[in-house]
């Protein structure tokens, strides 16, 4: 494999959004380790989702060793944290190597050692949850203790993904400092801003678990504030779906219009909706924590305006979106209001998947909103709404986008293509986890609505009448969220197929191959104004905000603390 | 015939109408749950 | 940078029904007393049966429109757990935990309140039909989560 030197002041001189060369060997190699990683999580994750909607329904009975909640533990771990994060590396690794040239030897060396941390902390707390000394949910909230060495684990895996966002922001700078004076690749635009906003929520959620829950669970101390605990841990719990959608809006920003064989809407207005993000997917954790004591109304409802603010860099991408699509169809010939919609590359399962993840992000953007509306929270809050909710934002827009991504990234990575006979299984896939979705998350938004709790075993509550309305009726009823799961589980399993076919059997890519592609938009910064890549005022305006909106709340929970919670294992 | 090059005279008649239609929906969803909340 | 007259439009729109739906939360929310459940108020979590008003939980009639019932969560199950209040009167529901976080939930009511230790959580309600509600548990609170409910009976006037 040759690899074309694109470093150096020459390769951003021929165009700022320069589509530069190919992912270096090295780099593909650590992708690929991201990737099995990723997708060996996936795995156990989708079974245990399996099992928790057959024991909604009292259709199996674990034994005695494993409970509902530990399932449930390792369900939330393994998709919502390890599953996206590893495949989130994967992506941004491979594309900041094709976008401003292979790694130095600096680079690669961190983002490994990264990696391995990442990786180590993952596997360990895995195995404190299954030899249940930590049955704690992923969100761990206190006064329920796990053994220290979880919240250690958890740590280490904090850590890991630092060092390689680090590795991959030194490539940026050192790319920036030799080619001074121009914008970068919107693909290494967007992944600083991704990374940077990551790294300020983990400080949150690394407080806590530093100074709050390792001296607590070790027997340092003996209590711990509670309150201030579950604050910081949303500090970090709100960005880190943030950390999960902007890779995928990268995806629908870079990879979609290259699909369609057209360009970025707006190189600004892209650029312009990340640097939003920033701003703003942070200072709103407290909408979180809408129905509990301790804070104030005014920082509630503060946090739920500048939520409401952080809509507007979605209707921005919205509006994007379609755009790129009417551009193209009209480039091909569309005519009328809607003739684009036919020239859509709807035989692309490239495309398709992504588009069909969108889709789903319309109905979660909205339950989002309904979500934040303050009092509004109190009719979803912690029922199987908002399980629905987070199964059609990152449990379809963003793990389908990974999907979708997985179906070339894979070949790129391998250096095979993607046959005829996966290409049918891929579609396949991508319906049957559409169809599941649909059963499973309306079901669930449903019984929410009707008031099913959220993280709860089958329970019928004494046979009360309320409980009767959850098993009753076609949506109202937890047998169709348990189909919808069986659906799930089958699409998944389609995918640990198709992800195996891609990485061992398919036959070799040839020369323009498609599929064998890293397909990124060209993104005309012709016009983009400088002060948008000026990254200390961003920064600047995101730490004031953060201190406007949390400084007197976690002040107070500090100063004016009740006593605190020793710990409880309750299980 | 419109066949712009500079995407920003591009005709997005059909962009506006999706994005339109897209927030009637929104609007919708959240006017629903909020008479469901304000019925309690 | 330039917008296109169409995002303008859109823009436009999509921030108006945001101001709106925020307006109309925010009006309800602070002129009629619609808050989300919430407080201010602290606890010792180790000595709640010997503070003010958990040694004495249950109903208590305020005056003649408003009646407090005072409630302690923990591993699993709430004190008291006989609740009997009237219909048309205004609720006021204080809980506290003894132990972890729990919810206190009232499925098909506005009340939806996080039970958490230190704290004093408050909630008015006022129930509009008689009749025997559920109260349940929604936050993972330990094995026997599922199990941690009761009822509150609603009486007429
Ligand atoms: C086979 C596919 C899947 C099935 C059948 C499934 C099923 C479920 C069910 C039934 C619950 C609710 C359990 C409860 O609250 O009692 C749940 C929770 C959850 N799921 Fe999934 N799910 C699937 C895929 C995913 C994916 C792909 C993601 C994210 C990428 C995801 C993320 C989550 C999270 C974060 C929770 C919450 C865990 C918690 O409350 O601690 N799930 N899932
Ligand atoms: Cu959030
Ligand atoms: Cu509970």
């Amino acid at each position: 494999m040759i690899i074309h030197s694109e470093r150096g002041p020459l390769a951003g001189r021929r165009t700022s959004s320069a589509v530069a060369g190919v992912t270096a060997a090295s780099e593909r190699k650590l992708a690929l380790w991201n990737i099995g990683f990723a997708y060996t999580a996936f795995l156990i994750g989708t079974f245990c989702g399996l099992l928790q909607v057959f024991m909604r329904n009292e259709m199996i009975q674990l034994p005695a060793w494993l409970d509902y909640y530990q399932v449930l533990t390792v369900h939330g771990v393994t998709l919502a944290l390890v599953y996206t994060t590893f495949f989130i590396y994967a992506f941004l690794i491979t594309g900041m190597s094709k976008a401003l040239g292979s790694f130095g030897p600096k680079v690669a060396r961190w983002s490994w050692i990264g990696f391995f941390v990442a990786a180590a902390g993952t596997v360990w707390a895995t195995i404190e949850i299954l030899s249940g000394r930590a049955s704690v949910l992923y969100t761990f909230y206190a006064p329920l203790k796990a053994s220290g060495w979880f919240y250690v684990s958890l740590a280490l895996l904090i850590i890991g993904t630092w060092i390689i966002s680090f590795a991959l922001i030194a490539h940026y700078v050192k790319w920036r400092k030799a080619n001074p004076g121009i914008m970068s690749p919107l693909f290494a635009f967007m992944t600083i801003s991704t990374l940077a906003m990551w790294i300020i929520a983990c400080l949150g959620v690394v407080a806590a678990v530093v100074f709050m829950y390792i001296p607590w669970a070790f027997g340092w101390v003996d209590t711990i504030n509670v309150e201030l605990s579950r604050t910081l841990f949303w500090f970090f719990g709100h960005p880190l779906v943030y950390f999960w959608l902007l890779p995928a809006y990268m995806a629908w920003y870079l990879v979609v219009p290259k699909l369609l064989g057209t360009k970025v809407f707006s190189d600004s207005l892209a650029r312009l909706s990340f640097l939003l993000f920033i701003l703003f997917s942070i200072p709103v954790g407290l909408h979180h924590q809408l129905t509990e004591p301790g804070v104030a109304d005014f920082w509630k409802f503060l946090q739920v305006t500048l939520t409401f603010m952080v809509v507007i860099p979605t209707l921005m991408t919205a509006f994007s979106l379609f755009a790129t699509f009417e551009i193209s169809g009209r480039q091909k010939g569309a005519k009328g209001l809607f003739g684009w919609v036919s020239k859509l590359p709807w035989n692309d399962i490239r495309f398709t998947s992504l588009f069909i993840a969108m889709v789903f992000f319309i109905p979660g953007g909205a339950g989002g909103i309904i979500n934040t509306s303050f009092q509004l929270n109190e009719m979803v809050h912690n029922t199987l709404w908002v399980v629905g909710h987070f199964h059609i934002t990152v449990g379809t827009p963003v793990a389908m986008t990974f999907m979708g991504i997985s179906f070339w990234l894979i070949p790129y990575l391998t250096g095979r293509t993607l046959t005829k006979t996966t290409k049918k299984l891929a579609f396949i896939q991508i319906i049957s986890w559409s169809v599941g979705m649909l059963f499973m998350s309306t079901a669930q938004h449903v019984l929410g609505l009707l008031g099913a709790p959220r993280r709860t075993q089958h329970s019928n509550y004494s046979d009360h009448p309320t409980v009767l309305g959850w098993f009753d009726g076609f949506f109202s009823n937890t047998a169709t969220l348990a189909l919808g799961g069986i659906i799930l589980f089958f699409s998944a399993m389609l995918l640990m197929v198709i992800v195996f076919r891609l990485w061992l059997i398919e036959p070799r890519s040839e020369k323009g191959d498609l599929y064998a592609e890293f397909p990124i938009a060209e993104s005309d910064a012709s016009a983009t104004p400088r002060w948008l890549e000026n990254w200390w005022i961003w920064i600047g305006i995101a730490v004031a905000l953060i201190l406007l909106a949390y400084t007197f709340p976690i002040t107070h929970m500090i100063q004016d603390a009740p006593p605190g919670s020793k710990g409880f294992i309750n299980w | 015939m419109k066949k712009n090059k500079n995407p920003h005279e591009a005709d997005l008649r059909g962009t506006l109408i999706s994005v339109l239609v897209v927030g009637v929906l929104i609007a919708v969803m959240w006017a629903a749950v909020y008479a469901m909340y304000v019925a309690l | 940078m330039h917008l296109h007259k169409f995002e303008k439009i859109w823009l436009i729109f999509g921030i108006a029904m945001l101001a709106v739906f925020l307006g109309i939360v925010g009006v309800q929310a602070f002129t009629q007393g619609q808050t989300p459940a919430g407080g201010m108020e602290k606890i010792d979590p180790e000595k709640v049966d010997v503070t003010a008003p958990f040694d004495d939980p249950g109903v208590h009639q305020i005056d003649e429109d408003t009646y407090e019932v005072v409630i302690k969560a923990m591993a699993y199950g709430y004190e008291p757990s006989e609740i009997k209040v009237p219909a048309g009167k205004e609720i006021i529901f204080k809980v506290t935990s003894k132990d972890v976080i729990h919810s206190f939930t009232i499925p098909n009511t506005k009340v939806n309140m996080m039970v958490v230790p230190g704290q004093v959580n408050e909630k008015r309600y006022t129930f509009k039909e008689p009749g025997t509600f559920l109260i349940l548990c929604n936050e993972y609170c330990g094995t026997g989560h599922h199990f941690m409910h009761t009822e509150i009976e609603v009486v007429e006037e």
